[in-house]
């Protein structure tokens, strides 16, 4: 059985508004406020890396959950915006954390990347033990803050959130998950080399809009739940008019799905785990009532996970 | 009715106003289409023609003006 056991997180300390953005790329603030839900994002400093993004989160995570780095059993780092092709992350923070011999793998899956790990730590934790799962993203150095690239530009944020998986004891249970890919669209949403993330987001938004709704509903009918018996769906935090949206499909109210996009932007792998972090801080308690988290990004990739009180 | 008059009638529902656009006009780029009016868009169509459009067709091209998406349904009916 594999439990959720403690999540932590990591936001740069350079607040970034939207008069700073919007002045690069040409907008009126306002405007970007409106077309976003966007108020405010986190940029890294010149001398952080994704790594030490993750490192911090991934700190934060153990601090929380009364371990030390030297009993996981596993590392799994999830980043779509890593400074190099290879190795990627993972073996730094590994190296960072003082667990030599402890195996890291890297998930170069941006967005849904924190979800699948998440999945697959429930997946392998009788085998390794204590799991933790990073997602970090230095985005702003992925989009360029020109006119040309503003449709990217004013989305996204730097960050980074990290779960220990379990196999012993945690505030909730994963019951099931869902990961699903269909690369027929994967050149939707890329990273080429030496260019600036590209999107089309008429794509990615319909995609989105049919896949996301139809994951949960699956995943919860094969474990004879309902929607509305879910307590909180925590989602990667891309738009909240796809929030929104994901809401009114499943016919649940929107209050149920937890939203901090307005102050960190998008932050891609790491978004899902920063979002978990807060609902699970601003819980205070034990856990009354099914968790949902879901992710839906690049590649395609995308998923849902099932969770429950203990 | 034919299908672009159906079609027309589902675009003015969806933008709320009488909109009359030209067949071979780019929704996208006249501002009639946004990426989640093109979602209700799709489902709409399927509801009025009674078909299923699989998630492999949802390439936005192929809703970028009423004479795509009369084609498009043309090619499933």
């Amino acid at each position: 059985m594999a439990y959720l056991r403690a999540l932590g997180c990591y936001l740069p300390s350079r607040v970034v508004e939207n008069s700073e953005v919007a002045r690069l790329v040409g907008v009126e603030a306002e405007w970007l406020l409106r077309a976003t839900g966007i108020e405010q994002r986190r940029f890294a400093a010149p001398e952080e890396s994704v790594a030490s993004l993750g490192l911090r989160a991934a700190e934060d995570c153990l601090a929380g959950a009364g371990i030390s780095a030297r009993d996981i059993g596993l590392l799994i780092v999830a980043s779509g915006s890593s400074e190099r092709r290879f190795p990627g992350p993972a073996s730094a923070i590994g190296a960072a954390l003082g667990i030599a011999g402890t195996p890291a793998i890297d998930l170069p899956i941006p967005s849904a990347g924190s979800l699948f790990g998440l999945a697959l730590a429930a997946k392998l934790c009788r085998d390794y033990g204590d799991i933790l799962v990073v997602g970090a993203e230095i985005m702003s150095r992925v989009v360029r803050l020109e006119q040309a690239f503003r449709d990217t530009a004013i989305l996204f944020g730097d960050g980074a959130g990290a779960c220990l998986v379990s196999e012993g004891s945690g505030f909730a249970r994963v019951v099931d998950s869902i990961l699903a890919t269909d690369g027929d669209f994967r050149d939707a949403l890329r990273l080429d080399l030496n260019a600036p993330l590209a999107m089309d987001g008429r794509a990615i938004i319909l995609q989105a809009s049919r896949k996301l709704p139809r994951v949960i509903s699956e995943l919860l009918a094969r474990n004879q739940r309902s929607p509305g018996e879910v307590g909180t769906f925590v989602m990667h935090q891309a738009n909240l008019n796809l929030i929104t949206r994901v809401a009114q499909s499943l016919g649940v109210p929107d209050a149920k799905f937890f939203r901090n996009l307005g102050r960190y932007g998008n932050t891609s792998s790491a978004s899902l785990l920063i979002a978990a972090t807060e609902w699970w801080r601003e819980m205070g308690g034990p856990m009354q009532a099914p968790v949902v988290f879901a992710a839906f990004g690049a590649g395609l990739n995308w998923g849902a996970l099932l969770a429950a009180p203990v | 009715m034919d299908k672009q008059t159906k079609i027309t009638e589902i675009l003015r529902r969806l933008a709320g106003k009488p909109i009359d656009p030209a067949p071979g006009e780019s929704l996208f780029e006249s501002g009639l289409l946004d990426s989640f009016a093109l979602a209700d868009l799709v489902s709409a169509l399927e509801k009025e023609f009674a078909i299923r459009i699989p998630d492999s067709d949802l390439r936005p091209r192929v809703f970028d003006s009423i004479d795509r998406i009369a084609a498009y349904i043309e090619s499933r009916s």
